[in-house]
């Protein structure tokens, strides 16, 4: 304990000694450190905010009438040693089976909401041009439990669909290509060739151009009549009170009930991984810039240990070990390395708060574009700890050529 | 037993040339001894006291320490040794600029760790004061002439209480009167303490007043035996 409150000593009086070089040494590790801190802050805060924004726009778990595999044949059960060949399957109708009973099931296992839903292809006629639209039947009140529809209403309710029969609600890009406004009547032809007339009740913008150019709204029971599969759903969505566990929900509901169930993280699969890649080269140039900040310690370390040559040898002849010499200026090092993550962390904190202040204009809306930032000690621990294996680093190499510095060379130099 | 002893110690430089610093020396140095190690310039003197103080390893030979053989240690073991048992002082007083003169004389206490602080800190007073520097503790090394410098660096040497202090020409860079101050410390160090002190010196007055002398010529040993004035 005690030589190391002696190397410790000598280690402060020789960086003291050098207080310019020694703060710039440090102001390098700390700018290095504050500004990985601020720019982990910045591109985690805006993964966040994409993420939020994909479990927003999409069910967390969808559970659609289709099979990830082609369903074993009744054949298949009862011949099983048997091989066949050429089997001509049934042709089951589109839908879920047993809508009801499964949606009840669901809801009561499932932490969270379910909202069940036709989903089916119209044309909307008008002036002479076919538009195409993807029509979702709905229950409103399920829908805005799992949803942001609610929301995202610029004219009108979605519960409007409950008012009457023919109600529909269209995105608002789709109602301007059209030339539509609320209460118009909007033709829509069905998957069969019926004509429906429907009255325009709500108009949406979900912030996506594409769907709001091409989707639109029933409700359930109007959407099923539209579609002429009467009691008909071929799409369950599901809201969970924690987004993060939609994997293990939606692979349990697949074994469950043999559909294809596909969490937000599934069908998102790309972005995600992108997100790794995107970590990845933020690390290696946080690690970059800290390794460049180690040259300067590096370069203080090199000094010191040259113009303390002699003080070196002469403490190796008083019977210091070439190990304390080591010790001595990796502890230079180190404390450079503190001192700079320490006011690193400080400069970290600081532009993080001052970058999540700035706001932006928006030039669709009024509201004004903040950068969303993310505090997270990971980020710091990261920072902090690549500064102190940088400068570790840094200080090693002329620390362990010192230390090894033979005295009788110096001795016999010395003037 | 001896304190020091080489035995046929050697010891060749053997870089782009050549050079035999020290050839086939065997000797002894026993308890209260007062050593000069004297010869003319390059003739291996202060390469002979870097072997015995264990700061060089001799090519050939080896060096013992109370009994004990050196070769074979490691360099940490050596460095043990150097703390515990061997004091050095130098031509130049070689003390750290950034410490006070206590401080310097605390460094090998401070490494040894064997007295409490509290302790080495009176120790190291104790010891400047007994040098005639009482009104110098607390100054650096910048603050003080050769001389007193000098003493610091004896005080250092003294400072886990060795039996045996090696001096490089301990005088080497001291005025006359300065010479005459510490030659006397070191003398009362054999006389009255009982210390033995083995001294490379060019000064063949400083020589004559102890009570050995060891001459070497081209880095062998010319003669060993009582100095002309003992």
């Amino acid at each position: 304990m005690g030589g190391w409150l002696l190397l410790l000593d000598l280690a402060i009086t020789h960086v003291v000694a050098r207080g310019r070089q020694t703060l710039v040494a440090i102001a390098g590790v700390s700018l290095g450190v504050g500004f990985s801190i601020a720019m982990a802050a910045l591109l985690h805060g805006s993964q966040e905010d994409f993420v939020d924004q994909l479990i927003n726009a999409i069910p967390n778990v969808q559970i659609s009438d289709e099979r990830r595999e082609a369903q074993r044949q009744p054949a298949q059960d009862v011949f099983a040693d048997a091989q066949i060949e050429n089997l001509s399957p049934r042709d089951d109708p589109r839908g879920i089976r047993n809508p009801v009973a499964m949606t009840s099931a669901i809801r009561a296992v499932v932490d969270g909401n379910v909202s069940e839903a036709l989903t089916t292809q119209g044309v909307i006629r008008y002036a002479g041009r076919d538009t195409g639209v993807s029509l979702s039947g709905v229950v409103p009140e399920h829908e805005l439990s799992v949803s942001k529809i609610g929301g995202d209403m610029t004219e009108g309710l979605l519960t409007d669909l409950n008012n009457r029969a023919d109600a529909v609600v269209l995105g608002d890009n789709l109602v301007r290509s059209i030339n539509a406004k609320l209460g118009d009547p909007i033709t829509v032809v069905s998957p069969s060739g019926d004509v429906h007339r429907y009255r325009l009740v709500g108009i949406f913008n979900s912030g996506n151009n594409t769907a709001d150019s091409s989707t639109g709204y029933l409700h359930l029971s109007t959407a099923q009549v539209f579609a002429g599969r009467p009691n008909a759903v071929n799409d369950i969505r599901i809201a969970l009170n924690d987004p993060d566990s939609a994997p293990v929900v939606a692979s349990w509901l697949e074994a469950q009930f043999g559909y294809k169930s596909v969490s937000w993280q599934e069908a998102n699969q790309a972005i995600l991984e992108s997100f790794i890649v995107r970590d990845v080269i933020m690390y290696t140039v946080v690690a970059a810039i800290l390794l460049v900040a180690g040259f300067g310690i590096y370069n203080i370390i090199s000094t010191i240990t040259h113009e303390k040559t002699r003080d070196i040898a002469i403490m190796k002849s008083l019977g210091f070990y070439e190990r304390d010499m080591r010790r001595l200026f990796v502890m230079e090092g180190l404390a450079m390395g503190i001192g700079g993550s320490a006011l690193g962390a400080v400069l970290g904190a600081l532009l993080t708060v001052a970058l999540g202040q700035i706001e932006f204009v928006n030039p669709e809306s009024d509201d004004p574009i903040t950068i969303r930032m993310t505090f997270s000690v990971i980020h710091y621990s990261i920072a902090i700890g690549i500064a102190l294996g940088s400068a570790v680093f840094a200080a090693y190499m002329p620390a362990s050529k010192a230390s090894s510095l033979n005295p009788v060379d110096i001795i016999r130099g010395a003037t | 037993m001896a304190l020091l002893e080489a035995k046929n110690a050697t010891r060749i430089l053997d870089e782009t040339i050549k050079v035999t610093l020290v050839d086939n020396v065997s000797m002894t140095v026993g308890p209260g001894e007062f050593v000069a190690i004297t010869g003319p310039s390059g003739s291996g003197k202060s390469s002979l006291l870097y072997l015995l103080g264990l700061l060089d390893l001799p090519t050939a030979g080896d060096v013992l320490v109370k009994g004990e053989a050196t070769h074979d240690m490691t360099s940490d073991e050596r460095a043990r040794i150097r703390l515990q048992e061997l004091g050095f002082i130098f031509q130049f007083h070689f003390l750290l600029p950034e410490f006070t003169a206590r401080e310097n004389v605390m460094l090998p206490m401070r490494r040894l760790a064997k007295l409490p602080a509290r302790a080495q800190h009176e120790r190291a007073g104790d010891l400047l004061a007994s040098l005639g520097l009482e009104g110098h503790i607390d100054k650096r090394p910048d603050q003080l002439s050769g001389g007193q410098r000098q003493r610091v660096a004896v005080a250092r040497a003294l400072a886990n209480d060795p039996a045996l202090i090696l001096a490089d020409e301990p005088t080497g860079s001291l005025d006359s009167k300065a010479t005459e101050q510490v030659f006397g410390i070191l003398q009362n160090l054999v006389d009255i303490s009982g210390r033995t002190i083995l001294a490379v010196t060019h000064d063949m007055d400083l020589a004559a007043r102890m009570d050995r002398r060891i001459h070497l010529v081209d880095g062998a040993l010319e003669s060993d035996g009582a100095a002309a004035g003992a």
